[in-house]
């Protein structure tokens, strides 16, 4: 499966990544990652490149790794419906110190606009 | 996420617990802030274990007790404020406030055999009472917002809306003024 997975630097995308990986390792999914800029994320995106280019080689994976700039939610979608992605991975929200899941703004406007599945780690 | 809005205003005095009441469904229910016993806590775990899935917000309360235990392990320590409502030996309800930075975070859970008979109200101004005595300045929350039942509640007590941008709301309330 062609499979789109977007991380911004959060602690949900690293475990959407990491499953996402594993994932395409065991499905031979044609994967690409696509790193944006979510402005809540406090890892600057160079180092969420980096850290998803190991993670391709740890799983030993053919994946891209791709860095976007812009406004996150549209260009992930945007991506998807261009290069005819068939599903759409991220991570699954953050947890508050009560433990109730936020879903954030990237995820949302995905999950709204995107024509294909789109998959929430958790 | 240290770029929350609150108030400027403090909200009103709450009095602390224990706040005794009969609700509208002519229970004797008492507010009390939660002191770990055995027996306290176990009446707290069959109240979340017994706890309707549909009521459910946000992932919490978790389903199975394993997972409702590891969670009230989680709100229930030394840095958290809890009260509960007790109908007799039976938890009809629990509130709690989640230190989070300079600021805590507030939830709420009545089980349904004591919903809309008013213990809601009480619960929540009785650990905005012990939160205030405990000199807690800040306390945020987060609601669904198709969940008018509770937005409104929350803006009877003074809660007001810092964002209104995403799936959930967020809404803060001032207890106390900030220390110079």
């Amino acid at each position: 499966m062609k499979v789109l997975c977007g991380i911004g630097g959060s602690d949900d995308s690293f475990r959407a990544l990491e499953r996402t990986v594993e994932r395409a390792a065991v499905a031979n999914d044609d994967l690409t990652v696509v790193v944006v800029e979510n402005p809540d994320s406090s890892i600057a995106p160079e180092e969420v490149v980096d850290r998803a280019e190991a993670a391709v080689d740890a799983a030993g994976i053919d994946a891209e790794v791709r860095w976007v700039e812009g406004d996150p939610g549209s260009q992930l979608v945007d991506i998807a419906e261009t290069e005819e992605f068939e599903s759409i991975v991220l991570g699954g929200g953050q947890t508050s110190p009560m433990g109730k899941i936020t879903i954030g703004p990237i995820a949302e406007f995905v999950l709204l606009n995107a024509k294909t599945s789109v998959t929430l780690v958790r | 996420m240290s770029d929350r809005r609150y108030p400027d205003a403090v909200a009103d005095e709450f009095a602390p617990p224990p706040i005794e009441f009969t609700d509208r469904e002519d229970r004797t229910v008492e507010i009390r802030s939660y002191e770990a016993t055995e027996e306290g806590y176990e009446s707290l775990v069959a109240m979340y274990d017994a706890f309707d899935p549909a009521d459910r917000a946000q992932g919490i309360p978790p389903g199975g007790e394993k997972r409702i235990r590891e969670w009230l392990d989680a709100i229930l320590g030394d840095d958290c404020l809890n009260v509960i409502a007790w109908c007799g030996d039976d938890v009809a309800g629990h509130a709690t406030l989640v230190p989070d930075d300079d600021a805590y975070e507030l939830a709420i859970f009545v089980h349904q055999e004591y919903q809309r008979a008013g213990i809601g109200t009480h619960l929540i101004r009785g650990l905005l009472g012990h939160g205030q005595a405990e000199g807690v300045r800040k306390v945020w929350l987060t609601v669904e917002r198709w969940n008018r039942a509770a937005v409104s509640l929350y803006k009877k007590i003074g809660f007001e809306t810092s964002n209104a941008e995403s799936f959930e709301l967020e809404m803060g309330l001032r207890l106390n003024e900030d220390a110079e």
